[in-house]
């Protein structure tokens, strides 16, 4: 029933935030009861004084972002972060994802375990916990993996979602790309599934569909916390027999990650538009859904700009191509409806063979989530959740690039400095270049 | 929140650092309106109540009693430190905080790094250790001096070895003034190269910063305030040379361009110091800017030098300030990174500035930067909300490249036109500890490290070919 959300480093403790703003928000709007029961059960633990406080836990190596998303929180009068669910030091990682992986985390482990504990013995029924951070960096990344790590050891049988941002392809760090590599690299073993959301991505979205001239990190973490929300609110599904699903993230990973070789999820949205306009706006669900196909199969995150001639092939056609724009093919898809006459709604489309792998039944790879109410003032909205090929450019683009640096061996003394070896770099690249073949081959 | 230490030794190295906690009061005076002693204050300076007998250092939280810099001040005449403790800096500093001596260095490395350096080595380990205690957490130590004398470069360097050996942990962030090739003392070449050697084998990073480049900034914006033109006037208060607004009287000859590097610590630090949205510590700076650990060499460059009063003049400005920043006219060295080989840059943005601007003008002045091979997006970003006293937005860009070595050549050629007549080297050689092979190393350090330029140089022009991948077994 509920998620216990662990925020880590700058980009985690961020977009932590806004996403259990706009829950709260979307929960409270007070449409059905039933929705908001279960909504504010899922992210919130309500005190004696009928307080929401937030099920999450915030770790950072320096306070500065705490206490401000703290602050915050508190400021808005709808929810609180918990007085004590939150760790910082007084200085940061440094960007280093070994002095994050090999000295900040096993140095705070037992504190953050315990916050964690805390948080997860507050929930009645725990359906899972998701770690939120970035890659680019060195706390979210290193302190988040090792975290990841360890609370796959304590919690074995429990599902674990990770939340990944990556950062924009024009450098906001320079190590960047040896940050993300080591990271995704361990955290395919540990994690149950792995959704990414790009900088790059949503900063488009900002400037594109929203029209926001001046673009914050602030607009760009709530177009993220929007599309994570869109995922994570209630939803019936097929096995929740009539009500609200209590098993949200195992429900999720059961459908999208079936295979280890196949972790990595991403989302669109559909529609996105500046606030202001959604009141004058009207949709309808074929037209919606339409789009959404089109997006997912040319790998657009966004309803401009599609690519209306990329279609699907028959399999044995298809060829695996890293550089040419084709089609991309999806292992599964998880399509998630909400808000007015979403009963009416025709989703033949998604289940056509012809978009999946050939190795899976399309009952099988495709799956369908619905919730009657609207979510976050959309009066209808559709969100698909994907494992296909789309994130598949951007990593071979991290990978290639992170080579790159290697081969020279720069910034790599920086890390040997902490405890990581040559070995190591060279046994994350391997995994991650398992894992592209993989996604290349997938037709 | 973590704390600094500033070292400042020899007379260049006090003057600029006097310069430096004049602006940060000021900085803090006009950020810090409830008279709290917040975090950011406690950066760099602790809160005594010095009524209590044993002045115990106030948390943070409370209101300023008395504030106390976190600093070392080092000199080995006392001409300049006295001067301090005389002026409207002295409540900011005791005495414990202080080591002098009466004869000066003689612009003697050697009498400055041996003599010195051994006879004080264990007031200064504990002075350096007094001042790490008082810290809750220490991040970095800032090491100001200058290259050309004796004090600063030869007993500066020794301090610099000694930070290494008694704190390894904490970074080492020097800024260097390197003389300019009129510089009047003669043995200059001499004490830079011995010195330089020290900075490549002991500091975590170096800001070299050279006489003439301040000199030709202060020119520039003196024209610019002098020549009538309508809408050239500069706004009060915001021209980088300024103190105005600061504890200090009447400016003194070197405060306009001692100003410049105060203000380049103050940047520097912001981020560490103040909240933003994408926020840059200290040792992210090594992290991110030093490739390889002798290339730490990093160029700074300051933008805007000045704000206009004319508050008609369009956001163009924010634009230009960017484009500024890659100017050689903004180098605080006399170098021309834009025709050199950038290895990393780092642009630390203050004010009201978001990430949206900010990757717009990256992707403007990308093309005509070049970056070497395996590091095109070269970028380490920080954005820090608290904009400095007197404008809206700043940058500071601090470039690794390629574009240092000319200066070192220089530097090289001059040590080695005396050097080979064996001028004044009777001088060195007659001070205990040292010897000939000192010379040689030192010159063979900065030989192999311009060396070390040459070779990442010689990859600008060509289209190096990507590393192949690691093939997997289908």
């Amino acid at each position: 029933m509920s998620v216990v959300t662990v925020q880590l480093g700058q980009c985690g403790n961020q977009v932590g935030h806004e996403l259990f703003d706009v829950v709260c928000a979307d929960a409270q709007d007070g449409q059905r009861k039933a929705y908001s029961t279960a909504s504010c059960e899922r992210f919130f633990h309500q005190t004696t004084h009928g307080d929401l406080v937030a099920r999450a836990v915030l770790v950072d190596m320096e306070p500065k972002v705490i206490n401000q998303s703290i602050s915050r929180a508190a400021k808005s009068g709808r929810w609180r972060y918990g007085e004590t669910s939150h760790f910082s030091q007084k200085q940061g990682s440094g960007n280093n994802w070994a002095n994050g992986y090999c000295v900040h985390g096993p140095r705070h482990r037992d504190m953050v375990e315990e916050l964690v504990r805390r948080e997860v013995e507050r929930c009645d029924r725990l359906a899972g916990l998701m770690a939120m951070m970035s890659v680019a960096g060195g706390t979210g990344s290193g302190v988040g993996t090792y975290v990841t790590q360890c609370l796959r050891d304590i919690y074995p049988s429990t599902f674990i979602l990770n939340h990944l941002t990556w950062p924009y392809g024009t450098g906001e760090v320079i190590v960047q790309n040896y940050n993300s590599v080591l990271t995704l690299a361990h955290l395919y073993k540990l994690s149950d599934a792995i959704m990414v959301h790009e900088n790059d991505t949503v900063h488009r979205i900002c400037s594109q569909l929203l029209n926001i001239k001046h673009i914050s990190f602030g607009d760009v973490n709530r177009v993220i916390a929007h599309q994570l929300g869109s995922v994570l609110q209630p939803a019936l599904t097929a096995d929740s027999h009539g009500v609200y699903s209590r098993n949200p993230l195992g429900e999720l990973v059961s459908s999208l990650a079936c295979h280890p070789e196949y972790k990595l999820l991403s989302v669109s949205t559909i529609p996105q538009m500046p606030s202001a306009s959604i009141a004058y706006s009207t949709f309808s669900w074929p037209g919606l859904l339409k789009h959404l196909r089109q997006m997912l199969i040319s790998n657009t995150k966004m309803e401009e700009g599609i690519d209306w001639q990329v279609r699907p092939t028959a399999g044995s056609e298809r060829t695996s191509s890293l550089t040419a724009p084709s089609f991309n093919t999806s292992l599964a898809n998880l399509l998630i409806l909400r808000g007015k006459d979403v009963y009416s709604a025709e989703t033949g489309a998604f289940e056509d063979p012809a978009l999946y792998t050939s190795w899976l039944s399309s009952q099988e790879a495709f799956n369908l989530w619905k919730s009657p109410v609207p979510f976050n003032k959309y009066e209808k909205s559709a969100t698909v959740v994907s494992n296909s090929q789309a994130l598949l450019r951007p990593l071979d683009n991290i990978v290639g690039k992170a080579w790159n640096m290697f081969a020279s061996r720069a910034y790599i003394h920086q890390y040997v400095k902490f405890g990581i070896s040559e070995e190591d770099f060279l046994d994350s690249f391997t995994s991650l270049e398992q894992v592209i073949s993989s996604y290349s081959q997938l037709c | 929140m973590t704390q600094s230490v500033v070292v400042q030794v020899g007379q260049c190295g006090n003057q600029v650092g006097c310069r430096f906690w004049d602006l940060a009061l000021r900085e803090h005076a006009h950020v810090n309106k409830k008279g709290l002693y917040d975090e950011a204050l406690s950066s760099f300076f602790r809160n005594v109540d010095t009524r209590k007998s044993d002045s115990r250092a106030c948390g943070v939280g409370g209101r300023i009693q008395h504030l106390k810099a976190r600093a070392v001040l080092v000199d080995m005449e006392e001409g300049v430190v006295n001067e301090i403790l005389q002026g409207p800096l002295r409540e900011v500093f005791d005495s414990t905080q202080l080591l002098t001596d009466v004869s000066g260095s003689g612009n003697n490395w050697a009498v400055g790094h041996m003599t010195y350096g051994s006879a004080y080595r264990e007031q200064i380990v504990d002075k350096l250790r007094k001042a790490a205690e008082h810290c809750d957490c220490l991040q970095c130590f800032f090491l100001i001096h200058s290259m050309g004398g004796g004090t600063g470069s030869g007993l500066g360097t020794r301090v610099l070895s000694l930070l290494e050996e008694e704190f390894p942990e904490v970074c080492r962030i020097v800024t260097s003034i390197y003389p300019s090739a009129e510089d009047d003392v003669i043995t200059s070449p001499y004490n830079s190269v011995l010195a330089m050697r020290e900075l490549t084998e002991h500091a975590d990073c170096v800001l070299p910063v050279e006489n003439q480049s301040l000199v030709d900034i202060v020119n520039k914006i003196k024209q610019m305030s002098h020549s009538g033109k309508p809408g050239s006037v500069i706004k009060r208060d915001s021209a980088i040379i300024s103190g105005r607004g600061g504890l200090s009287g009447p400016e003194k000859p070197f405060d306009a361009m001692n100003n410049i590097v105060a203000n380049l610590l103050l940047n520097i630090t912001s981020s560490a110091r103040f909240e933003g949205s994408l926020n840059m510590d200290l040792n992210e700076i090594a992290m991110n800017l030093v490739p390889f650990p002798r290339l730490h060499y990093l160029v700074p460059s300051l933008t805007p030098l000045y704000t206009l009063a004319d508050v008609s003049v369009p956001t163009r400005r924010l634009d230009q300030m960017f484009s500024d920043a890659f100017s050689k006219d903004h180098q605080l060295i006399r170098a021309d990174p834009k025709h050199s080989l950038y290895l990393a840059c780092a642009l630390m943005v203050r004010g009201n500035v978001q990430v949206s601007d900010l990757r717009r003008n990256i992707e403007r002045l990308k093309p005509s930067l070049p970056f070497v091979s395996w590091n095109q997006e070269g970028w380490k970003t920080g954005l820090c909300s608290v904009p400095p006293v007197g404008h809206s937005h700043s940058l500071l860009a601090l470039a690794n490249n390629t574009c240092v070595k000319p200066t070192f050549m220089e530097l090289k050629e001059r040590f080695t036109k005396l050097y080979r007549k064996k001028a004044h080297l009777h001088h060195y050689l007659h001070v205990e500890g040292m010897e000939q092979s000192f010379f040689s190393e030192a010159v063979d350090s900065l030989s192999s490290l311009i060396e070390e330029y040459n070779h990442l140089d010689a990859t600008k022009r060509r289209l190096m070919p990507d590393a192949p991948r690691l093939p997997i077994a289908r």
